[in-house]
């Protein structure tokens, strides 16, 4: 036993045996209470790993953990009893007909006594601010409301680890900044181990850190900081800075060297207004 | 839309009927079904006819509504009733149309089955007016619960039909909007010969099928990735019970079915 939340053992998968590998000889692990972003660019295979998190496909070679049980056949309900996945499609994973049973649709799959059922569906849909839709049918719900009710159903259920596989990826930006304050808050308030999968690197800034996949292998797995000082990089392997990160860069290849890579504009600007008090 | 047909049509409003539990709506209205074949003589159809209206009344849904609903059933009320006057042959001679005889056994009979007919829409489409489709969905889970034991996937049924009710609205939405991008490219829907407006429907139906099973085949992983593993364990948060108001209702019931006894001969 380990304190490793996900721990992937030279895993390697592929769909079919024609096919290329879509993971190949990947090991990583996340710690407990930890914030791990998983990018790339379509194909790279990040949405691969969710799945194989959750047992929703098994590996070909390798092995995977989850809290420290092997991720099989036998164990797969164990292990979906602490991971938690909110996916892309806000309308495909909406089961329920209102907002409050779609929340329940995990906490009944659990066998939760209804009294305790009623407790946790307020608390979840109060921490992503949704309480006051808990009557509304799907169809009066915006995408980023949705997935917010998707993410309440995930909280519900008291997870170790959540997984948002590319949870903002169809929503309009008002909703992906809705999702993006929500995961934050949630993060914020709950003991638990965040994985996000996005091909935006704007989504990684929160993060503790960064695995980013190329071809089905990790290219590298650094800091949100660091990941972004390796622009030439990143481009290469089809994934764009955020504009922050761009103008720093710029500034530095001008000579006029920061203290530190700004990750937000408020950095960037205490930066630059510090920059003659610092030299 | 579907507003000329209120059958299906849930109308909220704060009444008794509404608070019944779905399950004892259904079990009197299969009754009702049942029995309604019972009558045979004026004051036993007049008896059920009073039962239905007070039903109605009770409801608090305003009576012209659900007279507007009926609306598409009043023709094929008129044509039992004119069927049955041309077909029956019973009791003398009253009158001839255009030189067919009318009996009198005839309108008697037009009239009884009729009014069977009235009855039967009137009040089960007071079922759906008064009843969510949720509602229904969980009362036909719970009342088809014995059929488990002969393997009946029961669960599944229910689950089946919720998701259905879930979807209609979704797949609606999307009709509309793959009707209007077919439009823009030319399709014509609205105007030519009958032939060509189905062949139009093509176009419309083919990517909403595929869309369907795509959309089916997240909602499969989606499901399992919450925990979904059958019926089996499974506790639920919408529950039915059986309040004093069920226990009134079905007295009620009963003493109209005891009248209806007394009544016919």
């Amino acid at each position: 036993m380990n304190s490793d939340q996900v721990e992937f053992r030279n895993v390697s998968f592929r769909y079919n045996d024609e096919q290329p590998w879509v993971l190949n000889n990947v090991s990583f692990s996340i710690k407990s209470d930890e914030w791990v972003a998983i990018i790339g660019h379509n194909g790279s295979g990040k949405s691969t790993i969710a799945k194989l998190i959750n047992g929703l496909i098994f590996p070909d070679q390798g092995e995977i953990f989850v809290n420290g049980i092997k991720v099989t056949a036998d164990t797969v309900w164990d292990v979906r009893k602490q991971v938690g996945m909110v996916f892309q499609n806000p309308d495909n994973q909406f089961v329920g007909t209102t907002v409050k049973d779609d929340v329940a649709f995990g906490l009944e799959n659990r066998g939760v006594e209804r009294s305790e059922m009623i407790k946790r569906i307020n608390a979840s849909l109060a921490a992503v601010r949704m309480s006051d839709y808990i009557m509304h049918e799907p169809h009066r719900l915006s995408g980023g409301q949705k997935q917010r009710v998707a993410i309440a159903g995930v909280l519900a259920v008291q997870p170790h680890l959540i997984i948002l596989d590319e949870a903002t990826a169809m929503l309009d930006p008002k909703g992906r900044t809705e999702i993006l304050t929500t995961v934050y808050d949630v993060k914020q308030n709950h003991q638990l181990n965040l994985i996000t999968i996005t091909h935006d690197l704007n989504e990684i800034i929160h993060a503790d850190r960064v695995i980013v996949m190329n071809n089905g292998e990790i290219w590298t797995e650094t800091s949100p900081r660091a990941l972004f000082m390796e622009e030439e990089g990143l481009r290469e392997i089809g994934l764009d800075i955020p504009f922050i990160a761009k103008l720093a860069n710029e500034l530095n290849k001008q000579s006029l060297t920061l203290t530190k890579q700004p990750i937000n504009q408020k950095e960037l600007l205490d930066e630059l207004w510090t920059f003659h008090l610092n030299k | 839309m579907a507003n000329s047909l209120i059958i299906g049509q849930y109308v909220p409003t704060d009444s008794l009927v509404h608070r019944l539990d779905p399950r004892t709506k259904i079990i009197i209205i299969f009754l009702f079904v049942i029995f309604i074949f019972f009558a045979n003589n004026a004051l036993s159809y007049g008896w059920l006819a009073l039962f239905a209206v007070a039903s109605a009344l009770a409801t608090k849904i305003k009576l012209k509504f659900i007279a507007r609903g009926l609306t598409p059933v009043w023709f094929l009320i008129i044509f039992t009733f004119i069927l049955h006057l041309f077909v029956t042959r019973e009791g003398p001679v009253l009158f001839e149309i255009i030189g067919l005889p009318i009996y009198s056994g005839a309108i008697i009979q037009g009239f009884a089955i009729s009014l069977r007919f009235f009855l039967l829409i009137l009040v089960t489409s007071l079922m759906t007016l008064t009843t969510t489709p949720i509602e229904i969905t969980d009362a036909i889970e719970s009342l088809l619960h014995p059929l488990k034991k002969i393997k009946f996937p029961v669960h599944e049924l229910a689950l089946m039909m919720s998701i259905s009710l879930r979807f209609i609205p979704t797949l609606m939405q999307e009709t509309e909007k793959i009707s209007k991008a077919q439009a823009s490219r030319g399709v014509d829907f609205k105007t030519g010969p009958i032939k060509d407006r189905i062949h139009a429907v093509v176009p419309l139906l083919v990517p909403l099928f595929v869309s369907a099973f795509k959309r089916a085949e997240e909602l499969a992983m989606a499901m399992e990735a919450r925990g979904y593993q059958g019926g089996e364990g499974r506790t639920k948060l919408r529950e039915l019970t059986i309040a004093k108001l069920d226990w009134i209702a079905f007295l009620s019931f009963s003493c109209v079915l005891i009248g209806l006894f007394l009544l016919r001969q």
